[in-house]
């Protein structure tokens, strides 16, 4: 890959051009309540660089028709856009073949997809394993698939710190496992997970991983061979690009094997009244129009992520990670969540006194966006004792001056709120 | 502290922060005629709330739970306003309290607000009215024996 000898050569000399990547991002230039936006709510959703929204807008200017079906200029050109998106999320996460590849509208679906498919080959007793630390999207399909197909949840704790509890995976992985469906990183603790050992762990007793890599893949390069999955799903709004459009990665033959989610046009071989034939993976499971001009922004997200010094990027979330951590910890009475060693620039705190939710209301006022609830993980929120927690999530594109004033803004509102 | 921040200091009001912190007729009612379950699932917001009925008036009114600074001091106001009200009177409130936290409009013939008014602050915080009138939904339902409903804002 033409990208490859840039990456390697940026990686000795990372250097980080800040105030250039910044000028991309549109949103990030606006005020609020008369304040500079300082937007740490990455985690949630990322915001969009130019090359993105225009290569959106683009599309719909020119190049719109629907993908695999009209012979004329406008749809070859939206077909072979709309592949060759496919292609590029391929090469990005280093699948075999971009018929691993099923563009569905985000990691939500594209659980629920594989709860509906592979449950269909689930008995009664039969097994899924999940974590604790498990955001409700890779739950809530399986607690659906146990009220159909009466399978029963087994769960991998976490430690106090933060971490997956490992040394109990091997007891909760049995002769009725079917499957071990994880996050690859945290959204509430940061925690990246030590996937090939988790990986390794489940093959050896011949169990499928599934790994929910929603917020993986913002920080991270991931390669799914590498990581020996069997299923890698991620979202493309949290990678900088359009909302709407998401990926599930299958290794080939079982995707093969998996009967289809929903049912239409796109996704079929020939209809009859009698009878249909479903076209193969990834077809199989886009039945409808697809959303072609958000696989088009999401490739283009991916050429802007790849076209930039990602060793610098990552180089930079660590070092405001570090600082965030740092400056945080300065103030009396804030406790983090997730002390992993290794951590996605994330973090969630609790401030003494004050509820997230009020805490996340004065900061709006500042300026500062954070998340502020249970960020859809109520059983980890269970497990912490907490009904809530403020979580500030970075990009590459967030400021030192930015965590500054996150932090002078918790202390305005201990002192207003406390 | 700088001063420019009038909105979130008349959302924050002192009245607001004491219940808040000390929250009025915060317990169970092991004997109520009534408790309902209410849930706002955006920040996680979760409260119980108990009335204990003689004929048409209400004769005790109590709740617990957890949530943030808005909803438990609404939850504590609501109890301490609603506390000897008749039914009829409560539904009347309830309404008074809904139009002052979407609206603001205020009407010359209607029932007295009290320590209630000072939750027009969250009217400029169209985010935070759920937090506000989950303690209220939640009197509602249980007024109306929906008792075996849970109550979300959702």
């Amino acid at each position: 890959m033409h990208t490859t000898a840039q990456i390697r050569l940026s990686h000795d000399h990372p250097r980080w051009d800040l105030a250039a990547v910044r000028r991309d991002f549109p949103a990030l230039e606006q005020r609020v309540h008369g304040r500079p936006l300082a937007y740490l709510d990455n985690a949630a959703t990322a915001q969009k660089p130019y090359q993105v929204i225009e290569a959106v807008a683009r599309f719909y200017r020119l190049d719109n028709a629907n993908v695999h079906r009209g012979v004329h200029a406008l749809g070859e050109r939206a077909t072979a856009a709309y592949e060759a998106a496919r292609e590029r999320v391929r090469a990005f996460i280093n699948a075999r073949s971009a018929r691993e590849i099923v563009f569905l509208r985000g990691t939500t679906e594209a659980i629920n997809l594989l709860a509906h498919g592979l449950g269909q080959g689930m008995r009664p007793g039969d097994e899924v394993v999940l974590t604790t630390m498990e955001h409700h999207a890779n739950i809530v399909p399986w607690q659906l698939l146990r009220e159909r197909a009466g399978i029963r949840l087994r769960v991998l704790p976490v430690t106090p710190a933060g971490e997956l509890d490992l040394d109990r995976l091997p007891d909760l992985l049995g002769a009725r496992t079917r499957l071990l469906a994880l996050t690859h990183v945290s959204n509430v603790l940061g925690t990246l997970n030590r996937m090939e050992e988790i990986v390794q762990i489940a093959h050896a007793r011949d169990i499928p991983v599934l790994i929910d890599g929603a917020q993986a893949v913002p920080h991270l390069r991931v390669d799914v061979q590498a990581l020996g999955c069997d299923y890698y799903c991620f979202s493309g709004h949290k990678i900088f690009g359009p909302t709407g459009i998401g990926v599930l990665y299958g290794r080939a033959a079982l995707l093969e094997s998996l009967p289809p989610f929903l049912g239409g046009g796109e996704m079929i071989r020939r209809v009859s009244f009698e009878r249909t034939l479903f076209a193969d993976p990834p077809q199989r499971f886009e039945a409808g129009t697809p959303h072609i001009a958000g696989a088009v922004g999401l490739a283009a997200a991916i050429d802007y992520l790849e076209g930039l010094d990602r060793g610098a990027a990552e180089k930079h979330e660590r070092d405001l990670l570090a600082y965030a951590t740092a400056r945080l910890r300065e103030l009396p009475g804030l406790r983090i969540l997730g002390e992993a060693p290794r951590k996605a620039p994330l973090i969630s705190f609790v401030l003494q006194g004050v509820h997230a939710h009020d805490l996340g209301t004065v900061l709006d006022r500042r300026g500062v966006a954070v998340r502020a609830g249970h960020h859809c993980a109520m059983p980890l929120m269970d497990f912490y004792g907490l009904p809530a927690t403020t979580r500030a999530s970075l990009a590459f594109y967030n400021t030192r001056e930015e965590i500054d004033r996150l932090v002078e803004s918790v202390r305005y509102a201990r002192e207003l709120l406390a | 502290m700088s001063d420019d921040y009038g909105e979130l200091r008349d959302l924050y009001q002192e009245l607001i922060l004491d219940h808040s912190r000390h929250p009025s007729n915060f317990r169970a009612m092991p004997d109520a005629t009534r408790s309902v379950e209410g849930d706002n699932p955006l920040c996680g917001d979760h409260l119980r709330l108990y009335v204990q009925l003689q004929g048409e008036r209400i004769a005790e009114i109590s709740f617990e739970g957890s949530g943030c600074a808005i909803s438990v001091a609404s939850a504590s106001l609501l109890t301490e306003r609603i506390k000897g009200t008749t039914v009829a009177e409560a539904e009347a409130l309830f309404h008074r309290v809904h139009r002052l936290l979407t609206t603001g409009e205020e009407a010359a013939d209607e029932v007295e607000l009290g320590e209630l008014a000072a939750l027009a602050g969250v009217r400029q915080f169209p985010m935070r009215v759920k937090c506000a009138t989950l303690s209220w939904h939640a009197l509602r339902a249980a007024l109306r024996d929906e008792a075996t409903e849970q109550i979300t804002t959702e």
